[in-house]
């Protein structure tokens, strides 16, 4: 098994005290640190490198263009999609549901259904409400079970011509569920709708095969896999991508400019307007690298033993109230501590080195589902050790004690 | 009672006696234990100042060209700085109160407590009551 303790040295920002301490860093599930690979890459990048990409026929140009594709071709590896033009680089998950949110609402009307669900992160229910106020298109949203599992019942009787597109997370950021996205694809194909899997939380724990799963559209995040900030992925079905409308105007996406009619650039360029985030996405290739080289299957072994450790010693403390139970979860804990407001931990714990995330992930219809105001939420990633469970389990114990 | 230089200077004399981090935030909470909760029929959403994390209810009477404020939070340790805040600026001088510069929270290491970041409420929280003065001052 991999040794946590040996990969954190690569991490520079791990290393260092906090309030006094040393910094103990459990809210990975918001943003990742960046191994040194990455923070050199990007400033390899702007030492030697910089140029404009796809335009310039300099030298530097060609440089940077060479870079900027050779990770769109990490990438399609990566999540082994069929050809490098259904990677569109985005800002983001956010940016990159927008995308396909956007190019909906001129191909739904209002006969038609779109279907999400309750644990959705904000950013895969915001872009459909828009979508279906525009469009005129119906939302529906699949109920979640108490132990923080969907009701994949309610989501089949969803489920008829009516439906156009399935919005679902992979991964849920708040509970830690993994969803059965094979099944909800399937399904989701048979009645002929097109699906969108939110993988911000999962392109990070989980090994992905997009054509395995046919699934229609994947989106995830670079700076939760260890790599730079303000760069995503949409993956989408290359067939689709094509009937999508872009997105934004502007250079770059463009085949003709003139005031009778412009058309537009072939994929994946016909999504990248402007000049996109370079230096993010060339540093996200060695990020890419890290993963791949520690292999992702021995990542999530190693962070389901840090899971299944913290989960044990924290149901020692009274009064723990776990929130997500479900029967598969990854690299994520959520819990509250009877008669204690999750702020007050949260603000405790920092004092003590540890950051956590509290308050309700950016999750509202789960907590409101449990009736709570948020969670305390410990998150994993590769360069986490069982002391530093341990170094939290003492720091919340401590906390528990000056607050009741 | 004191002006709200004065007050301020308490507090911060205060929270110089403690030798730690954790002296100050034991404090901190007995304060929120203690602060006297606000009436149950002004936990009203007029009253309700919402930060991403805990919440505050805020309530202001104006007396006198004085004005006394009331509060609550859900978060202990909000409703603990919440308390010291209505002892510096409670029962003073509504032009006292609009001007007031709460230079003392940097001064006792409060100000992460206040950073955006931290949304719990607090920053609005002392907007809204430099506001209630503002709006009381020509009454």
């Amino acid at each position: 098994m991999i040794d946590g303790s040996k990969i954190r040295v690569q991490f520079p920002t791990l290393h260092q005290k906090v309030n006094g301490k040393e910094l103990v860093y459990f809210d990975n599930a918001a943003s990742s640190q960046k191994p040194q690979v990455v923070i050199d890459a990007l400033s390899y990048y702007y030492n030697n490198d910089n140029a404009n990409i796809h335009r310039g026929v300099h030298y530097l140009s060609q440089e940077a263009t060479d870079k900027f594709e050779n990770t769109r071709k990490s990438v399609r590896t990566f999540i082994n999609a069929k050809n490098s033009c259904e990677i569109i680089f985005t800002k983001g998950t956010t940016d990159s549901i927008n995308l396909v949110a956007n190019g909906y609402r001129s191909i739904l009307n209002k006969e038609d259904e779109i279907i999400i669900s309750e644990m959705e992160h904000h950013s895969n229910i915001v872009p459909w409400q828009m979508c279906c106020e525009i469009s005129g298109a119906t939302l529906k949203v699949i109920p979640m079970l108490d132990d923080g599992d969907l009701d994949i019942e309610a989501f089949e009787n969803f489920l008829s011509k009516k439906t156009k597109l399935v919005a679902i997370t992979h991964i849920s950021n708040a509970l830690g569920t993994i969803n059965p996205i094979e099944k909800i694809i399937t399904a989701t194909h048979k009645v002929g709708a097109k699906i969108l899997i939110d993988g911000a939380q999962a392109a990070p724990h989980t090994s992905l095969n997009v054509e395995k799963l046919d699934v229609d559209y994947y989106c995830f995040s670079a700076h939760k896999m260890y790599g730079p900030t303000g760069v995503g992925v949409l993956y989408g079905k290359e067939v689709l991508l094509n009937k999508l409308p872009p997105y934004q105007g502007g250079g770059e996406m463009i085949k003709e400019v003139s005031f009778e009619k412009t058309t537009y650039a072939n994929l994946p360029h016909k999504f990248e307007a402007g000049t996109p985030n370079i230096a993010g996405v060339v540093a996200f290739k060695a990020a890419l690298d890290f993963i791949t080289d520690l292999g992702i299957e021995n990542i999530a072994k190693y962070e389901d033993d840090l899971l299944k450790y913290a989960t044990e010693e924290l149901s020692k403390i009274s009064g723990i109230q776990f929130i997500g139970e479900a029967k598969k979860r990854v690299a994520l804990v959520s819990f509250n501590i009877k008669g204690l407001h999750a702020y007050d931990i949260g603000v405790l714990l920092d004092k003590m080195g540890i950051a956590i995330r509290t308050g309700h992930h950016c999750a509202q219809p789960i907590m409101e589902h449990y009736k709570i105001p948020g969670t305390v939420r410990i998150s994993f990633a590769i360069y986490n050790t069982k002391q530093e469970i341990d170094l939290c389990i003492t720091a919340i114990k401590k906390a528990q004690k000056m607050l009741t | 009672m004191g002006t709200i230089a004065a007050i301020q200077e308490e507090i911060v004399e205060e929270f110089n006696m403690f030798e730690d981090w954790m002296e100050k935030y034991e404090y901190i909470i007995e304060l929120g234990k203690a602060l006297p909760i606000i009436d149950n029929n002004l936990k009203i959403e007029e009253n309700l100042i919402k930060g991403c994390q805990s919440r505050v209810w805020l309530n202001a009477e104006h007396k006198n060209g004085r004005i006394t404020y009331t509060a609550d939070s859900d978060a202990i340790i909000t409703k603990g700085i919440v308390a010291i805040l209505i002892r510096v600026l409670s029962n003073q001088n509504t032009a006292e109160i609009a001007k007031a510069d709460l230079a003392f929270i940097d001064e006792i290491g409060l100000k992460e407590q206040l950073s955006q970041t931290r949304a719990n409420g607090l920053v609005s929280m002392i907007k809204e009551m430099k506001l209630y003065a503002l709006a009381y001052q020509n009454k």
